[in-house]
């Protein structure tokens, strides 16, 4: 009865967005392929996968010093973690902006002793990059405590295996845990990816034109607000089902020599239904509780 | 002739918990020593002392004659750095109770990995001999099958061969039938047999006292953390002089 109800209510409701002239579908699709909507398209794409880049990489990296027997090593990882993930995002954004204005010159050298070459940091520091380095080595604090999870993850009996036979540190955990813990840290860094898809339109309050910003700034001259909205919308959208249908793929990729290759299909369409209105019928899709 | 493995003293503490109350020891290269003994009397963590997967406490332990996981200066053992402890391992198969294969690799990847990432053993070379290994332990059907495909007995033979590949001089046996259904037993002891009559040094810590009798040189009877007897396997296990042997057996036979 609820799914008939909802169903209903659905209907009217997608009925009511076409019927009604007010939306004004014609301006939404002609901006759509906006040159200044798709170069802000551009730059979104670019900063969301430049920045995860960064959280990826240096994420590992935390993680496995996080792990570290040496209580120095993971000292430092830990207040990494503690400082960025415990300041706003924005804060960072607007930080690494002013940067420039904080240390104008950086050289290269020993402190009060000689200096070897000097770097212009306000000319360095585009806001692109203000933008990347912000939204990067804050998503860095989260991807850290994601791989530790995964890491975690991975039996003991692994890393004694490759220690018994002779595998370094490193090896065991560039080829025998990491490879494993892989399939525990996929799927939140793609929950990650798409929140930072739209995180990224945080580089509006340094004047960054991406995809939002460009929408807004299109709106403030021509009045069209929920056109423009819906056409950024539609592109987030599409682009966070792009994202889904890669990280299914990465998934399977990941899942080689376990039993949970079908189980990964599964999750992966038990997924796509869990986008908000439907989460009631995903929870009727698996059963009564046990 | 320098003993494969010689133990003197080792002692060995978990937190408050003594589990090795001074164990000495010796092999000699070829023997087959089997180590017997109710669960916590320690004869797992001795065997892992030896490749330095614990640290020991107190105590020398050597293998091929070279100090195992310290360097001496003087009186005092200082920790070797983890490069010297990793080449030190590549001398020391070891074998899981519960198999520890590589769960991403086939059973051929299992077994080329160390060889081509540790010993930098050519991989076509690699490939040849872990073949022809994982055919000797009658899994010649089976390079390609990850170890969710392959039953106990046959992962239990992947991890011989894994360990096998890297040629070491010792090999290490940790209680490697005590997970499997009984059925599948046999096929691993009789890899384990067909490795003792060609030479190698094993330590093997099992519950067969069948297999002790048969393939062992030397049988061990550890209980709380020392070792109560040891001799040739038809003494120790069949007419034991320790009242705690006695015992043990009665319930085990």
């Amino acid at each position: 009865m609820a799914a008939v109800v909802l169903a209903f209510l659905f209907y009217a409701f997608v009925v009511s967005m076409v019927t009604n002239g007010n939306f004004e579908w014609g301006v939404v699709r002609q901006y759509m392929t906006d040159p200044r909507i798709l170069r802000g398209l551009l730059l979104t794409l670019e900063l969301t996968a430049s920045a995860m880049a960064i959280g990826v990489v240096l994420g590992v990296v935390l993680a496995v010093m996080r792990l570290s027997p040496n209580p120095l090593v993971s000292g430092a990882a830990w207040v990494y973690i503690w400082f960025f993930r415990g300041t706003p995002v924005l804060v960072q954004i607007i930080f690494w902006y002013y940067i420039g204005s904080l240390y104008p010159h950086v050289s290269i050298g020993i402190p009060l002793g000689p200096e070897f070459t000097q770097v212009n940091v306000q000319a360095l520091i585009t806001p692109f990059l203000a933008g990347m380095l912000a939204l990067g080595l804050n998503e860095a604090a989260y991807m850290a405590e994601i791989v530790r999870a995964g890491i975690l993850s991975v039996d003991e009996g692994q890393t004694e295996a490759a220690n018994a036979l002779g595998m370094s540190r490193l090896l065991t955990m560039r080829r025998i845990v990491l490879p494993q813990a892989m399939r525990v840290i996929i799927p939140p860094t793609g929950n990650e990816t798409i929140s930072m898809l739209k995180t990224s339109s945080l580089v509006a309050f340094i004047a960054l034109a991406d995809l939002l910003y460009t929408a807004t700034i299109i709106y403030a001259a021509n009045y069209k607000t929920i056109q423009l909205l819906i056409v950024a919308s539609l592109w987030y959208l599409i682009c966070t089902t792009v994202l889904s249908i890669g990280q299914y793929y990465i998934e399977r990729h990941y899942a080689r020599g376990t039993r949970g290759r079908q189980r990964a299909m599964q999750d992966f369409w038990l997924n796509m239904a869990d986008l908000r209105p439907f989460a009631g019928f995903r929870r009727d899709q698996s059963g009564p509780p046990l | 002739m320098t003993p494969m493995v010689k133990a003197e003293g080792v002692h060995k503490r978990f937190g408050k918990l003594e589990v090795l109350r001074g164990i000495t020891l010796e092999v000699q290269p070829g023997q087959v020593m089997c180590i017997l003994g109710p669960s916590g009397s320690g004869k797992t963590t001795f065997i892992r002392c030896i490749n330095h997967l614990e640290q020991i406490n107190s105590g020398r332990l050597w293998v091929d004659g070279e100090l195992v996981g310290y360097r001496q200066v003087g009186d005092e053992l200082h920790e070797l750095p983890d490069r010297e402890v990793a080449r030190q391992r590549t001398r020391i198969g070891m074998v899981f109770q519960r198999f520890n294969l590589f769960g991403h690799m086939t059973a051929l990847g299992n077994v080329v990995e160390a060889p081509i990432r540790v010993k930098k053993t050519p991989k076509d070379v690699a490939v040849r001999s872990a073949k022809e290994l994982l055919t000797r332990v009658g899994l010649a059907d089976k390079f390609d099958a990850y170890p969710s495909q392959l039953s106990g007995g046959q992962q239990q033979r992947v991890a011989i061969a894994r360990a096998l590949a890297m040629n070491p001089k010792l090999m290490l046996f940790d209680e490697p039938t005590s997970a499997l259904d009984p059925e599948l037993v046999g096929e691993v002891l009789d890899v384990m047999r067909t490795l003792a009559e060609i030479g190698m040094t094993m330590i093997v810590v099992t519950h067969e006292i069948g297999f002790a009798r048969e393939a062992g040189d030397v049988a061990v009877f550890m209980d709380g953390g020392v070792v109560v007897e040891s001799g040739a396997p038809d003494e120790v296990l069949v007419n034991p002089r320790e009242e705690r042997t006695k015992s043990f057996l009665s319930k085990v036979l």
